[in-house]
C-alpha cells in the first residue's frame, strides 16, 4: 500500500472498477455501434429512399415502394426462396459432412493425431476465398478433373445451381466442424463408456449421447454456413452459370444499376432472415458456442 | 472408447474422404500452376514454369499485393486494440449488457458480408461522403477492422477464461498498479494469443473479398479484387492460378503458427 499511495491515480483506478470497464468499453462500443451499427440504421432508412430514374440522384423521402416492388414482383420471390434452399442445402450437407468428421478428431483419433487434423482442417478455413472457389471453377470446367473422374467430358454437374451448392458447402464446411468439434471435445468419455456399460451399442450411444449434445454446437455452426450462404454473390457467378441468389441482385442494383436505395431494400432480406434465425436459436445456448 | 471396431472405422473412411475432398481442389491448382498447357487441359500433358515467371513480371498483381498488405496490416492494428479492449472487459467484469457486448462483436461475421458492405456503402454515401472525406484505403480498413475484432476478441477471451484472475489479484496485492500489472503480469501471459489473433484477423482481412467491393474507391484493388477483375480473362488464367497458388502456400504459415500459439483455446475458435 506504500507504493501505491505514492501513485494516486493508479489506486484510484485500482479502487474504481467501474471507470476501468468504461475506460475498456468505450473506444470499442464507439466503433461497432457508431461505425456498425450505425451503419445498418443508414442501410435500413435509405431502403426507404428511391431513385430518380432521369437524373439518377436519390429522393431521400421515405415510401415503401421498393418492399412493395419486392413483395409483388415475382422474379424478387423466386430469387429470395431460391437463396435460402440454397442456404439451408449448404447447411444440412455440411452438417452430415462435418459430424463424422468431428467425431473421429474428436473421440477416436489420438492426441498427436488430433492436433494435425485440427490444423488440416483449419488451414482451409483461412486459405482464400476466392482461390477456393476459382479451385472448383478448374475442378468443374467441361472436361476438367471431375468431369475426367466420371469417365468423360459432359459427365460431372457442369456449372450451375449444383455446382453452386457444391462450391458453397465446400467454402463453409470448416465452419461446421469446428463447432463440433469444439461440443464432443467437451462432452467427457465417461458419458460414452457408461452409455456402453448399459449396454448400448454404438449407434446407440451416437444417437441418444452423442447427438444430443451436438445440437448446440450444430446450431453454432449453421449460423455461419447459412449466413455466409444467404449473402454470397461471388461463388454463384464464378460456378453458378445463369442463376442468381440474393446477393447478385444486391450487387447488380449497387454497381451497374446504380441504385443504392433498392439495393439496400434487397439486402434487408438477408438481415430479417438471419435476425430470425439468431432469436429463434438465441435459447439452444448455441450463440456462445460461437 | 467405446465405439465398436466397424463404427470407428466408418467415421475413419469419413474422416479420410472428407480431407481429400477439401485438399485435392488445392492440390490440382498447385499442379494446374505448372500445367503447360494454356487452358488447363487435364490431366496435364507437360509441366512449365513459365507462368510463375509471368506471375512474377505482373505489375497488376504486385501493386494488388501491396495494398492487400496494407489493408490488412491496418485492419489488423483496428483489431488487436479493440478486441483486446472487448475481451478484457468481458472476461474479467461482470456487468449490466454483456450478454448484448458481445453479441454486438459476433454480429460483423454472424450477418453476410454483402450486409456489412451495402450498410457501410450507405453509410459513406449519405454521412462520410457530404462531410468531405475521401474514400480511400481508409474506408476499406473501417470495414475490415469491423469483422476482424471478433477473431481477436474470441481468442483473447478463451485465454482469458483458462488463465482466471488470481494472477492480476496477486499482483494487486503486492502493490502494483493496473499499468503495472498489466505490463509485467497479463500481458507476457496473453501475449501469444494477441499474436495467434493478430494473424487471423490478417488472413481474414487479406482474403476478404465482398466488403472490399463496396468499401473500395475508385483505383483501389486488393489482391482478391486483382483476381477476380481478371477471372473474366483468359488469357490472365495462368497467372491467376500461380497467385492462386501462391495464396494457398503462403496462407499454410500463419495459420499453422496461429494454431500453435492458441493450442489452449479449446482446438482452435473461429
Amino acid at each position: 500500500m506504500v507504493r501505491s499511495t505514492s501513485r494516486p491515480f493508479a489506486s484510484w483506478l485500482h479502487a474504481h472498477a467501474k471507470v476501468r470497464l468504461v475506460a475498456l468499453l468505450s473506444a470499442p462500443m464507439l466503433w461497432l455501434v457508431v461505425a456498425y451499427l450505425g451503419s445498418l440504421a443508414v442501410l435500413l432508412v435509405s431502403s426507404l429512399w428511391t431513385v430518380n430514374s432521369f437524373t439518377g440522384e436519390v429522393i431521400r423521402t421515405p415510401t415503401m415502394v421498393n418492399f412493395r416492388t419486392i413483395l409483388t414482383d415475382d422474379v424478387y420471390r423466386t430469387v429470395a426462396l431460391r437463396t435460402v434452399a440454397v442456404a439451408a442445402s449448404v447447411t444440412v450437407i455440411d452438417a452430415l459432412i462435418a459430424f463424422p468428421m468431428a467425431l473421429f478428431m474428436a473421440k477416436v483419433a489420438s492426441r498427436s493425431a488430433r492436433h494435425w487434423l485440427v490444423i488440416a482442417v483449419l488451414t482451409p478455413l483461412w486459405a482464400s476465398y476466392l482461390v477456393k472457389a476459382y479451385a472448383w471453377r478448374v475442378m468443374l470446367a467441361n472436361g476438367g478433373p471431375v468431369d475426367w473422374f466420371l469417365g468423360g467430358p459432359g459427365r460431372g454437374p457442369g456449372y450451375g445451381l449444383t455446382a453452386t451448392v457444391i462450391v458453397l458447402s465446400y467454402l463453409w464446411l470448416p465452419y461446421m466442424i469446428l463447432p463440433i468439434f469444439t461440443g464432443l471435445d467437451r462432452l467427457p468419455d465417461s458419458l460414452l463408456e457408461a452409455s456402453a456399460d448399459l449396454g448400448a451399442r454404438s449407434w446407440r450411444t451416437i444417437r441418444s449421447v452423442v447427438l444430443p449434445t451436438v445440437v448446440p454446437s450444430v446450431i453454432a455452426g449453421s449460423i455461419f454456413t447459412f449466413s455466409l450462404s444467404l449473402g454470397d454473390y461471388i461463388a454463384v457467378q464464378i460456378v453458378g452459370g445463369k442463376y442468381q441468389l440474393i446477393g447478385n441482385l444486391v450487387y447488380i442494383n449497387f454497381g451497374t444499376a446504380g441504385n443504392l436505395p433498392f439495393a439496400a431494400a434487397l439486402a434487408t432480406i438477408p438481415v430479417l432472415i438471419m435476425v430470425g434465425y439468431l432469436l429463434a436459436v438465441r435459447r439452444s445456448r448455441a450463440l456462445e458456442q460461437l | 472408447m467405446s465405439l465398436s471396431r466397424p463404427a470407428k472405422w466408418v467415421l475413419r473412411i469419413a474422416t479420410i474422404l472428407g480431407l481429400s475432398v477439401i485438399y485435392v481442389p488445392l492440390g490440382i491448382v498447385l499442379l494446374n500452376s505448372f500445367n503447360s498447357d494454356r487452358t488447363f487441359a487435364w490431366p496435364p500433358t507437360g509441366l512449365t514454369m513459365q507462368w510463375w515467371h509471368s506471375a512474377w513480371e505482373n505489375d497488376g498483381a504486385r501493386r494488388a499485393l501491396w495494398t492487400s498488405v496494407q489493408v490488412g496490416l491496418g485492419a489488423t492494428a483496428v483489431a488487436l486494440v479493440l478486441g483486446t479492449m472487448v475481451a478484457f472487459a468481458v472476461g474479467r467484469f461482470r456487468f449490466f449488457g454483456r450478454n448484448a457486448v458481445s453479441l454486438l462483436v459476433v454480429l460483423p461475421i454472424a450477418l453476410p458480408g454483402i450486409v456489412t458492405g451495402i450498410a457501410l456503402q450507405s453509410a459513406y454515401h449519405s454521412v462520410v461522403q457530404p462531410l468531405g472525406i475521401q474514400k480511400g484505403l481508409f474506408w476499406v480498413i473501417v470495414g475490415h477492422a469491423t469483422f476482424c475484432v471478433v477473431v481477436v476478441y474470441n481468442n483473447m477471451l478463451a485465454r482469458l477464461r483458462r488463465l482466471g484472475g488470481s494472477f492480476e489479484e496477486a499482483s494487486a496485492d503486492l502493490g502494483a498498479g493496473p499499468v503495472q500489472t498489466f505490463r509485467y503480469i497479463t500481458l507476457p501471459l496473453v501475449r501469444s494469443a494477441l499474436f495467434a489473433g493478430g494473424l487471423l484477423a490478417f488472413a481474414l482481412s487479406f482474403d476478404e473479398i465482398i466488403v472490399t467491393t463496396f468499401t473500395a474507391g475508385p483505383g483501389i484493388q486488393t489482391l482478391p479484387l486483382w483476381i477476380f477483375t481478371n477471372l473474366a480473362r483468359p488469357n490472365q488464367a495462368p497467372v491467376i492460378n500461380v497467385v492462386a497458388a501462391v495464396l494457398i502456400v503462403v496462407s499454410v504459415i500463419p495459420i499453422s503458427v496461429a494454431q500453435r500459439l492458441s493450442a489452449d483455446s479449446g482446438g482452435g475458435r473461429l
